[in-house]
């Protein structure tokens, strides 16, 4: 008799709602939505702030369908697109007073429409890549190199601070390529800032050197701390990615690391990747720095350095405005000693200015520097990509202390707001570079769904109708354990919240195509057991128990080939390699035990089986060896 | 409905000879193929700029490539993607229009280069309003499009090292080598045609050949296990005629099966569009030769290196020792 012990059909019946269950909230659709998130570690998202969004709604008499709150956003569910954006600036007057200094980001959203209970068993729809819906992706790769130049360049300007502070007197720090040479006259001063030097900076490694008559003491970094530079790196840019992607309002974003040395950075419905591309390649640094004035104001040595020979230890450079001038190569204070950067305005010319905050190290350096330097000139220079430029340059009047410091330079107002934001949002702690770059519009993505998804409609119709039309009631049970191995797959995405991309389409599509193949053998074993003469229920019995070695043989390869790809694909590839393995795995079930199951329904409990509905079973004229009872089972 | 009625065996061995000599030549023309025209990798490979872009009415091509070469952009592909109105560009890498500017500017540049010519430019016939919208961008850096090429050579290596382990083991080394040379021969071919035609080699279509590997090996997989079984039953046959049994026993699967699976696949070529047809086209391809090779290809290996080993020794031991 062909019956399932009552827990294998209960198992298969659990998996089947299981399936159901995680893969409706595909079927609800989405609705426009505005989230709102913290842009402020110290502001949480919470109640308060959710009512206070929902009463903004009420004064403005906007009608949510839904409002919600999770850890990290407030979500509000809007009937249209159009209500949407007006919600959106509604919101984002309210929360955000002060446009300049955003507390909060407001991003237009789509959410899912179904229904909460789902929601809170984790059934989700599936989380679609960004070629299904649009937006744009980047890998970014971080330099390292320029991590450690940038490291070195401020532990020179500290060195020369300290040795200053211990006075001890040296005869020049210079930067080489790995490092930094400090020139000294005789020997005891080089001991006692070795002495120093070890006990202030134990990153790094002090040799001592010759170069002529100059005694020198040649530090490096040392390797520890060149790793310990390059991770903080890495997660300083990734930090500082955030903040700027906050500052672009983008809803669901996704930055992460990926090997030692890269950053991707997906940002899902964005359209202008100019601006995101704009916003996220700066790595725009301040750099404070004394000007040349002497050098600056001598004809012939400017006219040299305008060809590209500028006096040793300064660099040729052109303000904002027109006005050439020598700076000196010696940083006074970098952008890390920067709090804050605001847009705003010249209280006495009324041009755009960016006012800036210095943290109190900062602020001590730029009133010991204002002190000493009274009637001289200061440039402050926005490094971008490596080039700097001169923003502004002006005469310092008077010592500068309290650490608050306004650039005022030749600059619009959005210009102001821009190098404000970068500011603002934390320099980067190496350069980086866009080495990849992906734009997808809505429409394509949309496109590629229906695309993807009539692919599988129709390829699932032919199949299902050769198989029925083929097998008859095998058929019809090998298209219903298909169907399941769709809902079954479709519900794995889901519940793993893998991202479907269309490949992973074409290989939901494919694993389908391949999948029927167990079922065929089967359904092939069957009838050949039916030609060689097996009663039907034998015939049933041994065509599973014999196609099974067949079929996990056959997945077996198939699998291997798609670790493979899991292992070693990337981006598209690796979509595509989920769901093939998913697949595999959920077609040997589907195929073996669902059909198993339903079959067992339909024949396991006659007693009297005459014949199978699996379609005709033609035998040779002249039958194998064996097969005495084989006239009676003679099927449709 | 039974396609297939047959009532011997069919004595495919007796021309293993001819199959194996149409394979060789199949083979040696994907060889050359690919040696001399070798293959039209996408810019994941090779890395450049990629960018499909979408007008209202069918823009002059010539008037788009003469903009872009004025603009310093040589080199540049432009053609038609999907419809007439599509149309799709390739900046092939290091090339930075007319001044140096960051790589991954290129496709703004581009696109600053066609507005000119949808603005009534120059050699543009069409309307002002005909203005160009972005519908995708790809821009791959050199050292990506090498990684790319090294993992997928390192994909396909696991794989084909893979397979023949797992065939190893559970059947013996000689299925293993006939298994995976008739396959590596089927992408060979695939490669082959994607050479000749100068298709265009993508990641999708690298992933479709390495799902193929899996796939026909399959094929194999079941023959071989026919091929067990009926040396465990009937000792009387010889070599030949075992394989001939297990393969004329499997024929109505492995045609049934590869033709749902081709169903699926047809679907995706009639129904996927440009994105998917050359992933489809490497399946197609695949699971046709797939079928000839791991029944008409493998079987034949097997039996020559069945034979050659056992020349000196009595071909029953022979039989006895694939059985286990």
């Amino acid at each position: 008799m062909n019956r399932y012990p009552l827990w294998k059909n209960l198992l298969v019946v659990i998996a089947l709602v299981f399936g159901f269950l995680y893969t409706i909230p595909n079927f609800f659709g989405e609705a426009p939505a505005v989230q709102v998130t913290s842009v402020k570690a110290t502001i949480k998202v919470d109640n308060a702030l959710m009512s206070a969004v929902e009463s903004a709604l009420q004064t403005a008499r906007i009608q949510p369908t839904a409002l919600s709150l999770n850890e990290t956003s407030v979500r509000v569910r809007l009937s249209d697109t159009e209500t949407q954006l007006k919600a959106k600036d509604v919101i984002e007057k309210t929360l955000n007073p002060d446009h300049e200094n955003a507390s909060y980001s407001v991003a237009l959203n789509l959410v899912s429409n179904s229904p909460s209970w789902l929601a809170s068993i984790h059934a989700l729809p599936m989380y679609l890549g960004l070629d299904l819906r649009g937006g744009v992706h980047f890998l970014l790769q971080v330099d390292m190199k320029g991590a450690l130049s940038k490291r070195l360049d401020s532990v020179s300007a500290d060195l020369r601070s300290l040795l200053r502070e211990k006075s001890i007197r040296h005869s020049g720090i210079e930067r080489d390529k790995q490092g930094i040479i400090i020139n000294f006259r005789d020997i005891a001063v080089r001991e006692s800032a070795k002495r120093v030097l070890a006990d202030s900076q134990p990153d790094l490694m002090l040799t001592d050197g010759q170069s002529g008559e100059d005694l020198q003491l040649i530090a490096r970094l040392k390797p520890d701390a060149e790793k310990q530079i390059q991770d903080y790196a890495l997660k300083q840019n990734i930090v500082t990615l955030h903040n700027r992607i906050n500052e672009l309002g983008v809803a669901e974003p996704v930055i992460q690391q990926q090997g030692a040395d890269r950053v991707v950075v997906q940002l899902p419905g964005v359209q202008d990747t100019a601006k995101a591309k704009d916003i996220l390649g700066r790595t725009a640094t301040l750099e404070v720095r004394m000007v040349d004035d002497e050098a600056s104001s001598n004809a012939g040595i400017m006219e040299q350095a305008a060809r590209g020979q500028p006096p040793v230890g300064t660099e040729y450079y052109v303000e904002r405005g027109g006005r050439p001038l020598l700076v000196k190569k010696q940083v006074v204070l970098t952008g890390e000693r920067l709090t804050d950067a605001q847009p705003g305005f010249d209280g006495e010319t009324q041009g755009a200015a960016v006012h800036l905050t210095l943290d109190a190290a900062g602020s001590r350096i730029f009133r010991d520097v204002t002190r000493e330097s009274i009637g001289k000139r200061m440039a402050i220079l926005l490094i971008e990509k490596g080039k700097g430029e001169v923003v502004t340059a002006p005469v310092i009047r008077s010592e500068i202390s309290g650490g608050r410091v306004q650039i005022s330079g030749s600059m619009t107002t959005s210009e102001a707001a821009d190098v404000a934001l970068l500011l603002r949002a934390g320099s980067l702690a190496a350069p980086m570079e866009i080495i990849e770059e992906r734009t997808i519009g809505p429409s394509l993505g949309a496109e590629n769904i229906s695309k993807g998804f009539h692919s599988t409609l129709w390829g699932f119709t032919a199949i299902a109708v050769f198989m029925m039309a083929y097998y008859l009631i095998f058929g019809v049970v090998s298209v219903i354990a298909l169907s399941a191995n769709l809902l079954f797959l479709v519900a794995l995405l889901s519940l793993l919240q893998a991202t479907l991309t269309l490949p992973g389409i074409a290989a939901i599509a494919l694993a389908l195509g391949m999948a029927i193949d167990s079922n065929v053998l089967i359904n092939e074993r069957i009838r050949e057991e039916l030609r060689n003469g097996s009663s039907p229920q034998a015939a049933i019995m041994a065509g599973y128990d014999r196609a099974w070695a067949t079929i996990v043989d056959s997945n077996v390869t198939t699998l291997i080939a798609g670790i493979a790809l899991l292992v070693f694909g990337s981006g598209a590839v690796r979509g595509f390699a989920v769901v093939h393995c998913l697949g595999i795995l959920t077609s040997i079930f589907s195929s073996v035990v669902v059909s198993r199951a339903i079959v067992n329904l339909i024949y396991g409990h006659r007693r009297k089986l005459d014949s199978l509905s699996i379609g005709q079973v033609w035998r040779p004229a002249v039958p194998a060896a064996g097969n005495q009872k084989a006239k009676k089972t003679l099927a449709k | 409905m039974e396609f297939f009625r047959i009532k011997k065996d069919i004595p495919f061995m007796r021309h293993a000879l001819v199959f194996n000599v149409i394979s060789l030549v199949t083979f040696l023309l994907a060889v050359f193929f690919l040696v001399t025209r070798g293959l039209n990798f996408s810019i994941e490979f090779t890395g450049g700029t990629l960018m499909e872009v979408s007008y209202k009415e069918a823009p002059a091509l010539d008037g788009l490539r003469h903009q872009l070469e004025a603009d310093g952009f040589t080199d540049t592909q432009v053609q038609n993607f999907g419809s007439s109105r599509d149309v799709l560009i390739r900046v092939p890498p290091g090339k930075g229009g007319t001044q140096e500017v960051s790589l991954s500017k290129v496709g703004e540049q581009v696109m600053a280069s066609l507005l000119k010519v949808g603005a009534g430019g120059t050699a543009s016939t069409v309307a002002n309003a005909n203005q160009p919208t972005l519908k995708r961008v790809e821009f791959v850096g050199p050292q990506v499009g090498k990684e790319l090429a090294s993992d997928g050579a390192l994909a396909l290596l696991s794989v084909v090292l893979g397979i023949v382990a797992y065939l190893a083991l559970r059947f013996e080394w000689r299925f293993a080598v006939s298994a995976i040379i008739a396959n590596l021969h089927d992408v060979v071919i695939i490669l082959g045609f994607f050479a000749l035609f100068q298709w265009e080699f993508s990641l999708p279509v690298l992933a479709a050949v390495l799902a193929v590997l899996g796939y026909s090996v399959n094929e194999s997989v079941v023959v071989f296990d026919r091929v067990r079984e009926t040396f465990k039953k009937s000792r009387s046959m010889t070599t030949p005629q075992v394989l001939d049994h297990a393969i004329t026993s499997t024929i109505s699967r492995t045609v049934i099966t590869h033709g749902s699976t081709q169903l699926m696949v047809t679907s995706m070529l009639i129904f996927g569009g440009t994105a998917l047809h050359y992933f489809a086209l490497a399946l197609t391809i695949g699971i046709l030769f797939g079928i000839y090779s791991s029944v008409l290809v493998a079987s034949p290996l097997v039996m020559w290196l069945g034979v050659s080993r056992e020349q000196f020794i009595q071909p029953k031991v022979e039989k006895q020792e694939a059985v286990v």
